[in-house]
């Protein structure tokens, strides 16, 4: 008799901890081919609040950290990603179908994206910075932050590179975030919640949900705690009622094309002004 | 006061160099028109309450009018222009706007109720160096730093407050034409005359016609802008509640806003702050333009052992302001704008009274015409109070205390604005320290409500949207990759 798998339990990732839905639901994952995959979390609203509560505690210590440090945490979660290349390409093939070729060439991307933002940490701020020349005996400089909180809906049919083309930018800058994984192909984003754990990314810092969009999103829409919404991974039509939700506190909403951009970092970043005299 | 043997002798700037017409028409596509609604309201002089003019009420028609000729001449003429000559039209403008400065000026007093001495050396100069300023960037953009080639969003609606009513229609104004856009501004209804007056500035800059379009009207004027279907872009300054409203009504349309609101700023005394300096940037920050700024220091938070000292002085130098009439070069504090204004402030005054603070105001003797209210300060705030929550908008200061810095953050922090706020300290590590941990867009330290057209200004949080001024102002009117 051939050996039986061992088969994996896929659970919420919040405040570095896998805890299941504290609602007890779960819902069914079926593959390109219609195959039973898994039963993941079903998180809820009560889960979604859990998940700011660890994004707003984890936020002094991620956006406090040095730039150089955040860049050198973005570049082990490629080295741990990296290690587990042919797990991510087996589940993007089992959830996405297509060919191995395509999987493997997404995996690649993705993990060089971690890259590439990785090394954006320590420059962004020199590039979307400024001293300003102000007619007067003044001081005047600008420098980008954090925003905050920002939730994240991933992109839905890509489901590893839209999630980390969505993940990499905004924490890159020391924002912390909630993110809803793709609703139908959930299991490499829980997989890349098992890299995080142990890549030296502070708990909380990513927090990652599985369940229904139509369910999740309206709360991360409309949380007072949350400052910043990417919406990439929604229709337009859902986008406007989340839009409408998040004015409540005047979130700022976003979405993307392009993967790689330093837009996507700018976007979840607000621009400090400072003004010092001069003088003896 | 009165009995002071120092007392200024009257010394009020002349009226004679504004003319006033006694009605005005709405300015759309280089020509005066009339509003379809045939509707007018007056606009007076809140020190004296005297009508000044008959402003046009633009109906839902007018702004349509306004949204065809602003598109009309972006594809025409606006968009296809070198930039190198769009920016001198805005050197133009400029130029203009400083040979006519003193005009300007007075204008803006009658209608405002601010002291001459702030619109002539504050208001109008700063109106005038955001053109120059903006100017410059018209043949730049390429270096504004989202890549070559950025787009302009096309016609964009602009809606702008009354208390600094000609320079921020510079800030609307002048990046947006610097980008490329074409533009139609809607003034406050209480302060319209120097947005009428910087018309008559496009035509003797010989601005192609419907660049810029200037309609008058109410907030249903606004509220038509925000609807319009062909209105790229939304840029607004004023309420946060009106900010919201705007942000739900663009939602389904996918118009980009930037949004410029409320504030409730904190003003951070520390033990080793230079005090007389502090005590001229506190009186600055919460009494300049009659306390009529979003991003006033109207929360002071003062570190207990300093406190009576510094509440001691800041009285002293309270008892020095002089309130009165506008004109009067000597005058510190001028009129409350409107009587709506006015009952705000003293409702929320009330619920600082009832609420256990404790009010007090220097010995001044108001005008019996016009809208007044004396520079006041509340004592013994709590951060439940509505006085430290709400944004009063008037010449009205609340002061907390604190005993560690930690705790003077927190306070600073705990409020849904974040437009900007001030640090006083003599320590550089104390200040630097401030300025990173202040959720703010804009930190005064050591100084307070300095402006330029070179610095980003604009808010965190509930403050808003985006930034105006400096490379970080003018990118809100590109449109770069995403």
């Amino acid at each position: 008799m051939s050996r039986i798998d061992v088969k994996k339990t896929y659970k919420l990732f919040i405040g570095g901890q896998f805890p299941r839905s504290e609602s007890g639901r779960s819902y069914e994952i079926t593959g390109a081919d219609g195959k039973f995959i898994a039963n993941p979390a079903l998180a809820s609203r009560k889960d979604l609040r859990d998940a700011v509560t660890a994004a707003k505690s984890a936020l002094p210590g991620w956006s406090g950290a040095t730039a150089f440090n955040r860049g050198q945490i973005l570049y082990r979660i490629a080295e741990i990603m990296e290690g587990r290349r042919d797990q991510f390409v087996a589940e993007i093939l089992a959830l996405e179908g297509g060919t191995t070729k395509a999987a493997t060439a997404q995996v690649t991307e993705a993990i060089d994206l971690w890259v590439w933002y990785a090394g954006w940490c320590d420059k962004i701020s020199t590039i979307a910075g400024a001293t300003n020349p102000i007619a007067g005996p003044y001081y005047n400089f600008t420098i980008p932050e954090e925003l905050g909180v920002v939730g994240v809906i991933a992109e839905q049919k890509e489901s590893l590179l839209g999630l980390i083309a969505a993940i990499a930018p905004v924490i890159s800058t020391g924002n912390t975030a909630v993110v809803i994984a793709s609703e139908k192909r959930p299991l490499p984003a829980i997989t890349l919640s098992e890299a995080l754990a142990t890549s030296d990314l502070p708990a909380g810092v990513l927090n990652i949900l599985t369940g229904k969009v139509s369910e999740l999103a309206p709360w991360l829409a409309s949380h007072m705690e949350i400052d910043g919404l990417d919406v990439t991974g929604v229709n337009s039509k859902i986008e406007s009622e989340l839009r409408i939700a998040g004015a409540e506190n005047l979130k700022r909403i976003h979405r993307f094309n392009k993967a790689q951009s330093p837009e996507r970092m700018l976007a979840f970043m607000e621009a400090k002004t400072v003004w010092h005299p001069i003088g003896v | 006061m009165d009995k002071s043997p120092f007392e200024y002798a009257p010394a009020p700037e002349s009226r004679a160099l504004v003319s006033i017409k006694p009605q005005y028409g709405l300015f759309i596509n280089g020509a005066w028109v009339e509003p379809k609604s045939k509707t007018k309201f007056a606009t007076i002089n809140p020190a004296t309450e005297e009508v000044l003019s008959k402003i046009s009420q633009a109906s839902d028609s007018d702004v349509d009018r306004a949204v065809k000729a602003a598109r009309a001449a972006y594809t025409k003429t606006w968009s296809k222009m070198p930039a190198k000559e769009r920016g001198k039209y805005l050197f133009r403008i400029a130029r203009i706007m400083q040979e006519r400065a003193r005009e300007f000026a007075v204008l803006e007093t009658l209608d405002n109720g601010k002291p001459i001495r702030e619109s002539r050396d504050v208001d109008v100069p700063l109106a005038a160096a955001h053109f120059f300023y903006h100017a410059g960037w018209a043949d730049k953009l390429d270096y504004a730093g989202l890549g070559s080639n950025p787009k302009p969003h096309g016609v964009v609606g602009q809606i702008i407050p009354w208390n600094f009513p000609l320079l921020m229609l510079a800030w609307k104004i002048a990046p947006a034409l610097a980008t490329g856009n074409t533009v139609l501004l809607k003034p406050a209804e209480t302060t319209p005359l120097t947005a009428l007056l910087f018309a008559e500035v496009c035509q003797q800059a010989e601005l192609p016609a419907g660049v810029v379009n200037i309609i008058t009207g109410d907030g249903a004027t606004g509220a038509a802008m925000v609807n319009h279907p062909d209105i790229d872009k939304i840029a607004f300054t004023g309420s946060t509640e009106v900010g919201k409203l705007i942000a739900r009504s663009i939602a389904i349309s996918g118009k980009s806003a930037t949004l410029e609101l409320g504030g409730k700023a904190a003003n951070i005394v520390f033990e080793d702050a230079p005090i007389d300096e502090a005590i001229e940037g506190i009186v600055n920050g919460i009494f300049f333009n009659q306390g009529h700024v979003c991003c006033a220091g109207s929360r002071l938070i003062v570190q207990e052992n300093i406190y009576d000292e510094l509440l001691e002085k800041l009285k002293r130098r309270m008892s020095l302001i002089r309130v009165g009439d506008p004109l009067d070069k000597n005058t510190d504090l001028g009129a409350i704008n409107s009587a709506a204004q006015l009952a705000k402030i003293k409702e929320l005054s009330i619920s600082g009274d009832t609420e256990g603070a404790f009010r007090w105001s220097p010995d001044c003797s108001l005008p019996s015409k016009g809208f007044w209210f004396a520079p006041t300060i509340f004592t013994g705030v709590t951060q439940s109070h509505r006085i430290a929550r709400e944004e009063i908008f008037g010449p009205v200061l609340s002061i907390l205390t604190f005993r560690t810095p930690q705790e003077a953050i927190e306070k600073a922090n705990n409020t849904p604005f974040g437009l900007s706020a001030g640090v006083w300290s003599e320590k550089g590590s104390r200040i630097l320290w401030a300025s990173k941990a202040l959720k703010a867009g804009v930190i005064w330290a050591n100084t307070f409500n300095k402006f330029d057209p070179a610095s980003p200004f604009g808010g965190y949080k509930e403050s808003g949207w985006g930034r105006e001024g400096g490379r970080h102002g003018l990118s809100a009117y590109l449109k770069g990759a995403k």
